[in-house]
């Protein structure tokens, strides 16, 4: 059985293609066949975030019209035996594909992998009706801030009124101590606010740019961010994980030592 | 700004989440604020035909939560509605 996810958002920059990025390898570390999706016509970064970005060919408009065949625009991605990546094209834009085109193509993958993970673009024009068009469920991707919040209500609004079956939610970029100066939303007002159900909190982490910078997914390793994809990766399967307690690891020490470092 | 108002502040993330729950509620139902102003008058006007009523200091909002605070599926239209005289 395959399952297709869109990761979306509304908003630019909380962090799509990152946890695109580290969804799929997460699934695929798991032993899962999993294709991941760029479908940022114009503005492809997957390729970049996973390293890949030399190895393109093909790309999805070419299999989209018929100039190659899919098994031909895959990457085959060397760290992980299921992994594949279908890059956008960079020279061409939105209206180049349709959705009726997408469901197609997607139809075809869903013989082949356990999971297909599509990348959506920022906005709700056609760019996101591409990306959702052959989609089962989504995440919800936002940072604990006014306009990520607003613009991912939009975006799950969408979602029902396209009649995606499963809705989840997963809170990016949380500073912790600002959430405990009371100067950031915590996670529970944001699900609060967007009633959707929690699959993931990933905290702000510096080791996302540094991963980043190599074009290596940080899924699975020991970084906070690193654990948190691991955990929503095994949430996607169905599995029970405690969200991470990021409060409980401020040790005293620290805690004494932190009031020399403010300024 | 004061010792008191400093103490008292409202934390911004609380601040943020009111705001949100506010400006949500009109994005969802795709009401403008002078739309909101127009369902206002017109309720004045149906209820003036009962009884004499405050339509400067009358207050209309949209909210998920009824009261007790339980949280509603469906949006909830609140009118509060000073009487002035009962019309006989």
């Amino acid at each position: 059985m395959c399952e297709v996810i869109v990761i979306t958002s509304g908003k630019g920059g909380v962090g799509k293609t990152t946890t695109t990025a580290n969804l799929g390898t997460g699934l695929a570390a798991m032993g899962k066949k999993v294709a991941l999706i760029d479908t940022d016509i114009g503005l492809r970064n997957l390729d970049v975030i996973m390293g890949l970005e030399n190895r393109i060919v093909y790309n999805l408009v070419d299999v989209v019209e018929g100039k190659c065949r899919i098994k031909q625009a895959l990457i085959k991605d060397k760290r992980y035996p299921g992994l594949y990546l279908m890059p956008s094209a960079q020279t061409r834009d939105k209206s180049a594909v349709t959705p009726p085109q997408m469901v197609k193509m997607i139809a075809a993958l869903r013989e082949q992998f356990d999971f297909v993970i599509l990348d959506c673009p920022a906005g709700i024009e056609q760019g996101f009706q591409n990306a959702i068009a052959g989609a089962d469920r989504a995440l919800v991707i936002t940072t604990p801030e006014v306009s990520s919040i607003r613009d991912a209500d939009r975006i799950i609004g969408r979602l029902e009124a396209n009649e995606i079956e499963r809705t989840d939610l997963v809170v990016n970029k949380l500073k912790i101590d600002m959430v405990r100066r009371g100067d950031m939303m915590s996670v529970s007002d944001v699900a609060d606010i967007l009633a959707i159900p929690l699959i993931g909190i990933v905290p702000d982490d510096e080791n996302v740019v540094i991963a980043a910078n190599q074009g290596e997914p940080l899924v699975g390793n020991a970084t906070l961010a690193g654990r948190a994809y691991k955990n929503i990766a095994l949430r996607v399967m169905g599995e029970e994980v405690p969200f991470l307690n990021f409060e409980k690891r401020i040790s005293i020490w620290t805690r004494v030592t932190g009031i020399f470092h403010r300024n | 700004m004061g010792l008191l108002h400093i103490i008292y502040k409202k934390p911004s993330g609380k601040l943020a989440k009111d705001r949100l729950k506010i400006l949500l509620i009109s994005d969802r139902l795709n009401c403008s604020p002078e739309m909101m102003e127009m369902i206002k008058m017109d309720i004045a006007k149906v209820i003036s035909k009962y009884m004499q009523v405050d339509a400067q200091s009358m207050e209309i909002q949209i909210t998920r939560e009824a009261a007790r605070g339980r949280v509603m599926k469906s949006p909830i239209l609140y009118a509060n509605v000073p009487i002035m005289d009962m019309k006989h």
